[in-house]
């Protein structure tokens, strides 16, 4: 399949096929870094982290509605706005449930697959009847349209950078929260061990909502920066649902380093190969191949050393 | 009949009856043709739902790629139906005659290899136990073998759920696409469209599940339906008796697959196609709650549990589609927060005492009483189980 392009044209499909797959990198960053927080901290299956997503991409487009009728001026900024408030409804939403159904499964983490399951039901559904079934996208200012070109036949999408920056930023931030923070330091205390945290005076039960609600607000996030690349449909979040449970168990369920570099060997490898295969065979090759070394290597790429 | 009693008791037997009675006579009284042939199409999900009684209720094993096995089912029963619809003289309009017509559209000039051997009843017959089986066992060996379970299991099966639903779309050329395989007509020169093939059909599908009954019933009685919940409640210490825990999973697991594709191969005969939409994430993990609502411990409520939801799923979707989706939503989550042991549970906790105490009562002649139905199976309440 290569023998029909030239050299230079091979090195600028894979220059501009690798960029595609960083905005795709991205946001399997962003989901996968609120997912791992939940499943590989807590145990929790949250089928419906998507719908968390999704929640704060109408967020956001609800921002920019408001912003572009009232308060035209601010237009140029109101993306900064909006996803603090995507966090902000995402957490809030993810605390109520966390309360009011989370709590009781702790020790049946297959139930709570099905619980949530049904939760994403629905929301989606309570989307589709507020905001309709058609997708909706948001104007973006004009600082953030157009694109860099690198080379004669590279160009570089501004919005795309802007993602780009936006996950490193929060990845750093996810990482300082959890590692060097006290909330962070409580948080795996009561991984590790719950009954020991507890005694030494954490309150368990309140850390596990933070960390819940963190997680979700961080999809908020996540469909915030979404919007940026695509248009949003009360079922967009199923569709990455699969494919960011799957990063975060072949990343290594409890290493927030091994599901950022499983993000990007599958991002890079589904978007590469996209362009040679079809979009569909491009996928079925990689979730195949992500299967495959998941049975042969049932840990994922980077496994956490820990008696249990 | 010692050998039955040993495995089905008198409250068994009951439910059997009670099951029987309204497959074959309350329903094809009740209802006309047509809802007759719905209501048979619920049935072939009641064999997902009692293999996933098997696997998740008593083993432990949840797996949310059932639809997987009811697709390789359904799609081999289909593949069959569609080369004996598609004879050169019925296509004789395609540019090429004797190939299935979604073929001819997408410019495939000759038949796959792999639908050859589907041109043989026989074959068939024996590919819908062996493919889902074969397909179960390498899975299963897989991840048991690695000691891989709960959670991860449940995900990956979702991840191939979802590599198969897209592959199939995908490769439209050779599985019909999103729209399936279609306009399915005779078996072996039998037209399956008119209103007594569907009897028929209805006929042999309610036969066919209490035959699963009586077979799932065989094993959840024998020494494997003890060890299975003993696996699911604590898995190490059977392993340290001696057992080869992966085995017992990987059997119960491809016995669950083959369940679901005998359902899905009597869809196929009685809704006359077969599309991805059964085969995804989403009618799996649908084929959980049939399971789930009507009793994750109890074969008899999987039935009851898959009826009812579709009923409601019919009902409610055709009056008020917009609720339909919160109530399963809801459903869901009722489920496993309020009632997890489902229909089953409660019938156990509120009407089984008095049905037992009914039956009792009037001892059959000639018989000694059959022991009251273990109470092991029921007091393992999930919410009192140790975390994974």
């Amino acid at each position: 399949m290569f023998a029909d392009y030239t050299w230079t044209e091979l090195g600028s499909i894979f220059a501009m096929q690798g960029f595609a797959g960083l905005i795709l990198f991205s946001v399997f960053v962003l989901m996968a870094l609120g997912l791992a927080i939940i499943f590989g901290q807590m145990g929790v299956i949250n089928m419906a982290h998507g719908e968390f997503m999704i929640l704060g991409a109408y967020v956001t487009y609800l921002c920019s509605n408001f912003v572009q009728a009232y308060i035209p001026s601010l237009f140029g900024i109101y993306f900064f706005f909006a996803m603090a408030l995507a966090f902000v409804a995402a957490g809030a939403l993810g605390a109520l449930v966390e309360w009011a159904l989370i709590r009781h499964l702790y020790k049946r983490p297959l139930d709570t697959l099905l619980a949530t399951w049904g939760l994403s039901l629905i929301l989606q559904q309570a989307y589709r009847s507020i905001f309709g079934a058609r997708e909706v996208g948001v104007s973006l200012p004009n600082w953030l349209l157009g694109s860099v070109p690198l080379t004669d036949i590279i160009e570089i999408p501004i919005n795309g950078i802007f993602v780009m920056v936006l996950t490193l930023v929060i990845a750093i931030g996810v990482y300082f929260l959890l590692f060097r923070s006290r909330m962070g330091m409580q948080t795996r205390a009561v991984v590790q061990n719950r009954v020991m945290a507890g005694a030494v005076g954490i309150n368990t039960e309140k850390v596990d909502r933070n960390t819940f609600a963190l997680g979700c607000g961080i999809a908020g996030i996540a469909g915030s920066a979404f919007t940026m690349i695509g248009s949003t449909g009360p079922t967009a979040g199923q569709l990455y649902i699969v494919d960011t449970f799957l990063i975060v168990v072949f990343g290594g369920a409890a290493s927030l380093l091994g599901t950022i570099a499983s993000s990007f060997a599958i991002s890079q490898a589904q978007s590469t190969m996209e362009f040679f295969l079809s979009g569909s065979m491009a996928k079925v090759l990689t979730l195949l191949t992500v299967v495959g070394i998941l049975m042969l290597r049932p840990e994922g790429l980077f496994s956490l050393k820990m008696r249990r | 009949m010692t050998n039955v009693k040993s495995f089905l008791s008198r409250q068994d037997l009951l439910g059997l009856a009670i099951i029987a009675a309204v497959i074959f006579v309350l329903m094809p009284l009740a209802m006309d043709i047509f809802r007759l042939n719905l209501f048979g199409k619920y049935l072939t999900y009641a064999f997902v739902a009692i293999g996933l009684v098997l696997c998740w209720g008593r083993g432990g094993i949840l797996s949310l790629g059932q639809g997987v096995f009811f697709g390789l089912g359904g799609y081999c029963m289909a593949m069959y139906l569609k080369l004996e619809a598609s004879t050169p003289e019925a296509t004789a309009i395609q540019s090429t005659p004797g190939i299935p017509d979604f073929m001819d559209w997408n410019q495939i000039t000759a038949l796959p290899w792999f639908w050859e051997p589907f041109n043989s009843l026989t074959f068939t017959l024996i590919a819908i136990f062996v493919v889902p089986a074969a397909f179960a066992f390498i899975i299963g060996a897989a991840m048991f073998k690695r000691r891989v379970g709960g959670v991860y299991f449940a995900i990956i099966t979702q991840a191939i759920a979802a590599i198969l639903t897209i592959l199939i779309i995908g490769q439209q050329g050779y599985t019909g696409g999103v729209n399936g395989i279609t306009d399915l007509r005779t078996l072996k020169g039998w037209d399956i469209r008119t209103d007594e093939a569907k009897y028929i059909l209805y006929y042999v599908n309610g036969a066919l599940l209490i035959g699963a009954l009586v077979l799932c019933q065989f094993v959840l009685k024998s020494k494997l339906g003890r060890l299975l919940v003993a696996l699911r409640d604590k898995e190490d210490r059977v392993r340290f008796s001696g057992y080869d825990v992966a085995n017992f999973k990987i059997f119960v697991f491809c016995l669950a697959a083959v369940l679901s594709a005998v359902g899905g191969a009597m869809f196929t005969l009685q809704v006359g196609f077969m599309s991805p939409s059964f085969v995804g994430i989403v009618p799996s993990i649908e084929m959980v709650i049939f399971c789930a609502v009507g009793g994750r411990l109890s074969i008899f409520g999987a039935v009851y549990g898959t009826l009812l939801v579709n009923w409601a799923k019919t009902t409610f979707s055709e009056t008020f589609p917009e609720l339909w989706l919160f109530g399963l939503g809801a459903l869901f989550i009722a489920v496993v927060l309020v009632f997890p042991n489902g229909l089953a549970g409660l019938y156990r906790t509120y009407l089984g005492p008095y049905v037992d105490r009914w039956i009792s009562k009037k001892p059959p002649s000639g018989g000694t009483p059959a022991p009251a139905a273990t109470p092991a199976d029921y007091d393992a309440d999930p919410a009192a189980k140790p975390a994974e």
